[in-house]
């Protein structure tokens, strides 16, 4: 059982002192398919950045499991609570090569790529593995969304922080992308969670068993 | 050294600036409206040369190891103020940085020239050989720091969206931003490696010219250059290096954060 808590999240705007962020607590715990609605401006992204622990806070904490986390625990943190951007940034060669890159790191070297695991998803989504081999500039911007997605998840995170995944995707993909969340908090015995910031209603409804909505950087159970 | 050279009297120097008139008729025929930056251009040479001349004249003839340090770290001090300057983005802080990188990276390598590669000259601090080699070590380094922090302050600008991807993903601060930093030492290093690739072959290097100019055997003078090219890329590399990583220690915080805001365009608000 995993909790994530946000304990009274503020974050003012550095030049203009005005809060972006106030006043924020949540608890996100493990089965939680939280959805974030509200409109644009409200904060939405800034409070999953800052879940990330990829801005600056100028007030409040977040805990994981009841620990806060600084300096080299860090990106051991980002391991476990995945912020997802809206537009990932893909580097240079194939779809594969982009999966593969993660691998790289210090944190996940012990990790392999996992290949039968990446074709079974992209069975879900409805691609060919022809998909591993398109080099990254000829790729939609849904499909990037895709592949973003594939990278962070094959990384078994805990917590997903989810930007607007279906965004730039067409409907009958993003209920693929729907049905493969879903996979993904099926496994690993119910131990995930989800953040999802959505402007579809529709989707908050379909994907989320609690809603929450952020009006001027405040956040409020809807 | 001999002095088997021609002493110019202030005629012949005359003669020669009177060749500024080849331009400014082409600016007066071609009606490029170029007369005012013309006369001011010749004004600087000329007093801005006989400054340093006096200055130079000075410090030789007194010859005491304090003037020529003092000498030195004012120079030093104009070269990292003016790799700052030719930065496009600047942060709180880039003048120290830059400061510092010259400083640092100079004047370890000016040491060990001073007290291993020349040794046998009359006093360590012998400014004949102590300050030209001095301004030959900064204005190289100089524009190494400052094309390297200028690659590296505008890829965290470009980087930007795979900087945090990196982040998001559970890299530390420095594989995030591994790529630009070696970019940057790359791209601040190059101008020196190119140099010593062609030297020689494209044109003479002004010191060796110099030298020629003033008697001094070609082999002589050759070997000077030699030595000098080592000199200017090692402190060039160093420098490089020192400010590129006190740039990045700025831009990212050791709680694996990333911090573009703090690069600001020169004459935004802050």
């Amino acid at each position: 059982m995993n909790t994530l808590l946000g304990d009274n999240l503020g974050r003012k705007d550095p030049t203009s002192q005005r809060w972006l962020l106030r006043g924020v607590t949540l608890q996100v715990a493990s089965g939680d398919r939280c959805a974030v609605v509200g409109p644009s401006g409200s904060g939405k992204t800034l409070l999953l950045r800052a879940l990330s622990l990829l801005d600056r806070l100028d007030e409040g904490e977040i805990r994981w499991n009841g620990k806060t986390h600084h300096g080299s625990s860090v990106p051991h943190y980002r391991r476990q609570v995945v912020y997802l951007h809206q537009r990932p940034a893909l580097w240079e060669g194939s779809v594969e090569a982009n999966l593969r890159r993660p691998f790289q790191l210090q944190l996940h070297r012990a990790r392999r790529f996992d290949h039968s695991q990446i074709m079974n998803w992209l069975a879900v989504l409805g691609r060919a593995e022809s998909f591993l081999d398109q080099p990254q500039q000829e790729l939609s911007g849904g499909e990037i969304q895709l592949v973003g997605f594939l990278r962070a998840i094959q990384l078994d995170p805990s917590v997903l922080l989810l930007d607007e995944p279906t965004a730039s995707l067409d409907l009958e993909t993003a209920m693929a992308m729907e049905q493969l969340i879903d996979l993904w908090m099926a496994a690993d015995a119910g131990a995930r969670a989800f953040l999802w910031v959505t402007h579809d209603h529709g989707q908050a409804n379909r994907v989320a068993n609690r809603i929450l909505q952020m009006k001027q950087g405040e956040l409020r159970d809807g | 050294m001999n002095t088997s050279y021609l002493d110019l009297s202030l005629w012949q120097v005359a003669l020669a600036a009177s060749l500024i008139l080849v331009n400014a008729i082409i600016s007066i025929a071609l009606n490029l409206g170029l007369g005012r930056t013309l006369i001011l251009a010749s004004l600087r040479t000329i007093v801005q040369l006989t400054l340093v001349g006096l200055v130079l004249q000075t410090v030789f003839q007194w010859d005491r190891w304090y003037a020529v340090i003092g000498l030195m770290a004012v120079m030093t001090l104009i070269a990292g103020i003016t790799a700052a300057q030719r930065c496009k983005r600047r942060y709180a802080g880039i003048w120290t940085d830059a400061i510092l990188s010259v400083w640092a990276s100079s004047w370890i390598i000016m040491t060990f020239t001073l007290l291993a590669v020349m040794k046998g000259i009359d006093s360590w601090y012998q400014p004949q050989y102590a300050i030209p080699i001095m301004g030959m070590l900064l204005g190289n380094t100089l524009s190494g720091i400052s094309v390297g922090l200028n690659t590296f302050n505008e890829g965290m600008i470009t980087r930007r969206r795979e900087i945090e991807t990196y982040l998001a993903l559970g890299a530390t601060r420095w594989e995030a931003g591994r790529d630009a930093i070696q970019e940057a030492v790359r791209t601040g290093m190059i101008p020196i490696i190119n140099s010593m690739m062609i030297v020689g072959i494209v044109s003479l290097p002004g010191m060796m010219t110099g030298q020629i100019l003033s008697g001094t055997a070609p082999m002589q003078a050759v070997k000077y250059q030699i030595v000098i090219m080592f000199l200017i890329a090692s402190s060039t590399a160093l420098g490089t290096v020192g400010v590129v990583l006190l740039s990045f220690s700025r831009l990212f915080n050791a709680e694996h954060q990333f911090l573009p805001q703090r690069l600001k365009l020169p004459g935004n608000p802050p």
